[in-house]
């Protein structure tokens, strides 16, 4: 047994608002660079979609992530294999351009100040933030698909789709029952990262202490495979300095005890972070399973904390006490092994991604009789009739498990009883319009009791900031002294200068030859 | 021996080695972050296709035999047979004049479209233009001094092994037409840019990638508190 710690998070779509809040603090922190106008290392995308970059889901276009031989269980790069890499080191046959996410433009403001008297008011006209020239048609920009759930160009080219039934997809296209939810995503910072494996010059790398994948701008070279071997098209390539960037989990605010920016700024509060242990020796296991078991499979992956076995190996790994108190309070631990209500985005790609979604709960089914919205009852579950059977969902089963439990209709049923067995219970408890009976049947369909449903409703809806932010102490200080062994307090001889220790740059990341 | 042949001959070839050593490793310790093939496929994909991995593979062939030839022991073995000797040499003007038409295609396109203007540099220029020369005169001695693979042996490579043990012995190639001593020249030209350019991505190429494991994971504090294990 490997225990490694993991700094990882729970999304609560359920709370998106898709107000991009998250997307606007990332952009202003990290990515208002020249060459990073266009990386959202966080975005909120609507689903159905095509998302961004535009199908990053295809992998059958973008060749992301991992692939299992059905006949040998092995898995393999779908990219390519080591000397693939290398021979097609001088043109990547899967690279997405610039235009596959969009053309980073601003406007011709002055020209609303300087232009000449005429008849029409003046105009600011988008300029191309890459070559400064005019652009005549802005043809694509972030969240271009925002709230287009139904649309033709976009929701309909859904990748998630495709393995939707003709009725399913043209009941999701039906004007009063068109259906849309939010979906912010950031860098998994996966246990098997498609990137770091991609890259062939060893560049990308996952942190041992608290497993946050990061990019050495210094190994950087633009070999650019990672851009393609990340699934999730959450490396980003900087045009302008030739290097690849991506999320960094806001380490410089973890190391401080503070969230990532986009989690401090959201709004709605759906974003929960926090350690897990996991066992590093079973991870090739994991990744080796077929599609339906890959969930159940991650899951085992992740250890208990209040295992004795596990704790006592997490202290040989060099896991302080403290780290392995702060994964006991993890909420992550909880939505994710726990309660079994958080699940990962498209687990097929097998990177084992730790950034796990409660799916969102879906909207009253309704049809108008008589110019009046009337919610249709709820059949054979008989939770009728403030929510809608689970088989009358406006969005299908199928297409949830096509984003979240790579194709296994059954486990994001189970997620739906007990979210449901959780809103039940609770209305039973505050308003009581719900008979025990009817309580009972939806805790046994959920799997779930009193005292779970209490829980979960409350890291739900009434969590406090230290409850949803579990930061570890990550110990940065005792990772500063180990490069700094003569370090001496009677001397007073610390690194003093900014950039000494620590992140950041110390001379201007652009081209200077 | 004129001096103007020392300085070209001698000169030039021990400076431009010893920029590129010097200059090379100034770069890669104090400017790593330099240390990059700035590819710009990202912004443009197509010319990129035509252009870049046609020219690599047949730049790269090209390389390997000038190397293979500094070993004239199995080279000239190698060539004695007519039947060798001739494919190879039309081989070698083939791919020596398809390297020319391919880097003339990525100049065009760092050229004309303005994504790629944004992101070339001067030094960027000065590498594709002596580039671009040095092919090019290569190519024309390949078709007009025929059987190079062979007087190569007896002028360039004894001209170079006298200058690595430090015995310059220049009558090898002082006599030689202008053009080859060009392209003698300009090889080492491009050793004395290569420094100052994108070139340094040559040596970075990541051929450890073929053994190393491919998940990568970098401790900073567990050595100081666990037991070895």
């Amino acid at each position: 047994m490997d225990v490694r710690a993991q700094v990882s998070m729970v999304f609560h779509l359920d709370k998106c608002i898709g107000c991009h809040t998250c997307s606007i603090a990332c952009k202003n922190i990290w990515t208002d660079r020249k060459g990073t106008e266009y990386h959202w290392w966080n975005n909120v995308e609507t689903k159905p979609g095509t998302g961004f970059p535009t199908l990053w889901e295809d992998q059958e276009k973008y060749r992301g992530g991992w692939e299992r031989d059905p006949r040998t269980g092995k898995v393999r790069l779908k990219l390519q294999g080591k000397l693939g890499t290398l021979t097609n080191i001088f043109y990547n046959p899967y690279l997405p351009r610039i235009d596959d996410y969009y053309e980073p433009w601003t406007y011709d403001y002055e020209n609303l100040f300087n232009a000449p008297l005429s008849d029409d008011q003046p105009t600011a006209r988008p300029i191309s933030m890459v070559t400064g020239e005019y652009i005549d048609t802005v043809e694509a920009g972030p969240n271009w698909d925002d709230d287009l759930g139904g649309s033709p160009v976009y929701a309909d080219n859904d990748p998630n789709l495709k393995n939707l039934s003709p009725e399913e997809r043209r009941s999701m296209q039906e004007l009063g029952n068109l259906v849309f939810f939010y979906l912010p995503r950031i860098c998994n910072h996966c246990l098997n990262p498609g990137c770091v494996a991609a890259c062939p010059a060893g560049a990308i790398y996952k942190r041992g202490e608290d497993g946050i994948v990061l990019i050495s701008q210094e190994k950087c070279r633009a070999w650019r495979m990672c851009i393609s071997g990340c699934p999730y098209k959450k490396v980003y390539f900087n045009w302008f300095t030739g290097k690849s960037e991506k999320c960094i989990l806001c380490y410089p605010r973890l190391e401080t005890g503070q969230p990532p920016a986009c989690f401090h700024a959201c709004v709605g509060r759906i974003r929960y972070l926090g350690l897990i242990l996991y066992d590093a020796d079973r991870i090739t296991w994991a990744i080796s399973q077929p599609d339906e078991y890959l969930v159940e499979a991650q899951r085992s992956v992740i250890l208990d904390p209040f295992d004795p076995e596990v704790i006592r190996n997490a202290k040989a790994n060099g896991i302080t006490d403290l780290m392995i108190e702060y994964a006991q309070r993890s909420p992550v631990y909880k939505f994710f092994k726990l309660w079994k209500l958080a699940l990962p985005l498209h687990p097929e790609f097998r990177t084992l991604p730790m950034l796990f979604y409660v799916p969102p709960m879906q909207p009253v089914q309704a049809v108008q009789r008589n110019g009046v919205y009337e919610t249709v009852d709820a059949g054979q579950e008989g939770l009728a009739p403030m929510l809608a059977a689970l088989e009358k969902n406006r969005t299908p089963i199928k297409y949830l498990a096509s984003l979240f439990s790579a194709g296994n209709e059954q486990i994001i049923r189970e997620v739906y009883h007990k979210l449901i067995a959780v809103r039940i219970y609770m209305r039973f408890k505050k308003v009581g319009d719900v008979t025990p009976g009817d309580v009972q049947r939806a805790l046994q369909l959920g799997q779930t009791t009193p005292d779970e449903c209490e829980a979960i409703w409350r890291l739900t809806s009434l969590p406090t900031f230290e409850e949803r932010f579990v930061v570890p102490p990550l110990a940065r200080e005792m990772a500063v002294e180990n490069q700094f062994p003569e370090l001496d307090p009677e001397r007073r001889n610390y690194p003093t200068y900014r950039a000494e220790v620590g992140f950041g740059f110390r001379k201007a990341p652009e081209r200077r030859w | 021996m004129r001096t103007v042949d020392i300085l070209l001959f001698v000169v030039f070839p021990y400076v431009s080695v010893a920029l590129a050593v010097l200059v090379g490793l100034y770069r890669y310790f104090f400017d790593r972050f330099s240390f990059s093939s700035f590819s710009s496929q990202f912004l443009e994909n197509r010319a990129l296709f035509f252009g870049s991995a046609p020219w690599h593979y047949a730049l790269l062939i090209i390389l390997a035999a000038h190397i293979a030839g500094m070993f004239t022991g199995f080279w000239s073995r190698f060539i004695a047979p007519p039947s060798r000797l001739y494919p190879l040499e039309a081989f070698g003007a083939a791919l020596g004049l398809s390297s020319v038409v391919t880097l003339g295609v990525l100049f065009v396109r760092r050229l004309l479209n303005p994504r790629i203007r944004k992101v070339t540099t001067l030094p960027d220029w000065l590498l594709v233009i002596v580039l671009m020369l040095q092919l090019a005169v290569g190519v024309y001695v390949a078709l007009f001094y025929r059987w190079g693979s062979l007087w190569y042996m007896y002028t360039a490579v004894p001209w170079m092994i006298s200058l690595a043990k430090f015995q310059p012995a220049i009558q090898y190639v002082t006599s030689l037409p202008w053009i080859i001593k060009l392209h003698y020249l300009g090889g080492f030209l491009l050793l004395a840019i290569f420094p100052f350019t994108r070139l340094v991505h040559v040596v970075v190429f990541p051929i450890t990638y073929l053994w190393r494991p491919y998940q990568v994971v970098i401790w900073n504090i567990r050595r100081r508190f666990a037991p070895a294990r």
